[in-house]
Order: C-alpha cells, then sequence, then structure tokens
C-alpha cells in the first residue's frame, strides 16, 4: 500500500490507457450531457467538435478511472478537495486510445491534520497521436505513513 | 447558455439548474465505472474512510451538474422558440477552474444545483464569439454547499 512517503517531487506515473467506444460515450452522454454532438455520429461531424466526441465530464471520469486502477486503488487514499484547473484541451473522440500521465508537482502534510498528505499533481491525457487532450491540475490526500 | 447571445447574456443573470437525487444504486454504478476507489463501491471500506460512509464519486456530482444544466439549457431554447425568439445555441467549453468538493455527497442526498454568470469577455481570436464565465454550485437538501467550480462557455455574438 502506497503512503504520502512513497510519492515524491517530480515524479512520473504512467497511467496505462484506455480505448473509448462510441458506446461508452453515448452512454454517458445519454445520462449526463445529451447534447447532439455527444450522442450521434452526424451532429459531432457537423459540429465544432468534428465527430462523435466525449462529453467533458466523461474525459474527466475516464482519467479518474485511470487513476484508480493506475495508482490509487494501492494507495491510502483519502480523496480530494478538488481541482485548480481543467482544460479540455481538444475533443476526445469516438475510437481514440488515450493513455495517461500523472506528474508529482509538490507534496506537503496538513498543517491541520499531520495524518494527511497533500499530493498537488498535473495529470495528462494524451491520444495515440501524442496530442494533449485533457489536462488538470489538483490534489490527491494519501494518508501519511507515520505522522 | 441559456440559449441567449453574448450580448443578452448579462453578468449577474443566474439560473436554478433543478437538482439530482444521488441513490445508493447510482452512486455505486458511477463509482464502480469511473473511480472505484474503496470508499465510493463499499460500505464497509466507506465506514472506516475519509467520509465515514458510502458517498458520491466528486465526478458523479460534476456529472450531475451538467445533467441540469443540459436540461435547463434545453427547456429554456425551447422557451425561446416557442415564443418566436432567436435562440443562440450553447457553445464548447475549453475547460474549468477551482472545482471544489466541499463536503461529501452521500446516498439519498439531493443535490440541488445553480449557474450564475460572474463576467464575460470578446475574444480577439474569434469575433463570432465571446467567453462567458461563470459560478456554479451544488447545495445539499440542508443548504450546504458541497461543490463549486468557475466554468467558462463560448457564446456566439448576436449575428
Amino acid at each position: 500500500m502506497l503512503h504520502y512517503e512513497d510519492f515524491s517531487e517530480g515524479q512520473i506515473f504512467d497511467l496505462g490507457s484506455y480505448y473509448v467506444s462510441a458506446e461508452e460515450i453515448v452512454a454517458f452522454a445519454r445520462e449526463f450531457d445529451p447534447q447532439p454532438f455527444h450522442l450521434n455520429e452526424e451532429a459531432g461531424r457537423n459540429s465544432v467538435l468534428g465527430g462523435l466526441a466525449a462529453s467533458g465530464w466523461h474525459s474527466c471520469s475516464i482519467l479518474m478511472r485511470m487513476m484508480a486502477d493506475a495508482y490509487l486503488n494501492r494507495s491510502a487514499g483519502m480523496g480530494s478537495s478538488g481541482l485548480d484547473e481543467v482544460k479540455w484541451l481538444r475533443p476526445v473522440l469516438a475510437g481514440e486510445t488515450l493513455s495517461g500521465a500523472m506528474e508529482v508537482l509538490s507534496k506537503r502534510v496538513s498543517s491541520k491534520r499531520p495524518e494527511m498528505g497533500i499530493l498537488k499533481c498535473r495529470w495528462q491525457l494524451r491520444n495515440a497521436q501524442g496530442e494533449a487532450k485533457l489536462d488538470q491540475v489538483g490534489v490527491n490526500f494519501i494518508r501519511v505513513r507515520a505522522p | 447558455m441559456m440559449g441567449l447571445a453574448y450580448e443578452d447574456t448579462a453578468v449577474g443573470l443566474s439560473f436554478d439548474l433543478g437538482s439530482y437525487h444521488f441513490t445508493r444504486e447510482k452512486i455505486l454504478e458511477f463509482a464502480r465505472r469511473f473511480d472505484p476507489q474503496p470508499f465510493h463501491v463499499s460500505d464497509r471500506a466507506a465506514a472506516n474512510g475519509p467520509f465515514g460512509k458510502l458517498a458520491a464519486s466528486g465526478w458523479h456530482t460534476g456529472a450531475g451538474w451538467m445533467k441540469c444544466y443540459v436540461a435547463t439549457n434545453q427547456r429554456e431554447e425551447e422557451r425561446l422558440r416557442a415564443a418566436g425568439k432567436p435562440v443562440s445555441p450553447v457553445g464548447p467549453s475549453p475547460g474549468f477552474v477551482n472545482l471544489k468538493w466541499l463536503k461529501p455527497v452521500y446516498a439519498g442526498d439531493t443535490v440541488s444545483y445553480r449557474v450564475k454568470v460572474t463576467d464575460k469577455r470578446l475574444l480577439a481570436s474569434r469575433p463570432a464569439w465571446g467567453m462567458v464565465l461563470t459560478f456554479c454550485e451544488g447545495f445539499n437538501q440542508k443548504g450546504e454547499l458541497v461543490f463549486s467550480f468557475e466554468g467558462r462557455a463560448l457564446t456566439q455574438r448576436r449575428q
């Protein structure tokens, strides 16, 4: 189990890859973001997004899944208070395979809660061509092994 | 947003977006798909975790905002159309800043969402569009602010 002490500033984690199917895009959009360019290939092609594109909240959720699989579910995670910044840089299109990376920007122990470490991180998703799709900066809370 | 062109999107304008009910089943379904951290998918792990009991993924809380926002947009656009007024479709968003998960959203909670226009500016690079800045919030049934972020959306100028 990874704890706060196991993360270091500048460390980079590979978050693996994730195939985004048209079915998954449409299923998420039906439930949470039913705009035509997230539901229908033709409407997507005729929009500024240029094809059937995932809801921005869907791409954030995909990144969350990749984070959980890559490191959070083997870490003593304590959640997150939020994100400084989320950039939807390019649309995530049906049929793309995304790869993710995380960089630890800085780390500190909470002054109010000595058992809680705070990692400031940057997370990115890119497609197979290396184009950046999503960029997030925010925090992960990770338990301190020896407070 | 809400069918309004950039010129009609006044700073200070706000909309109640309705609410989303976080059932235990919806929380588990979302978390199993997108955020399978123990405290989102197991009552036992949640009891010993940071939130004390089963809580929704923060991205589920965010997706709930979007669901209510899109539904309100579609209703408002329909209302304008029925009144014979021009409708300006909602434009894409480049992202947002300062997203805060302020309190856990627990099974059985109902979150009511809101959006308020805080600022707007024209874009030198895209003369047909402006950028509208918003403050977006979610309150639980006790009136506690549980979620907020500062959104932005490209908005078409009047033709």
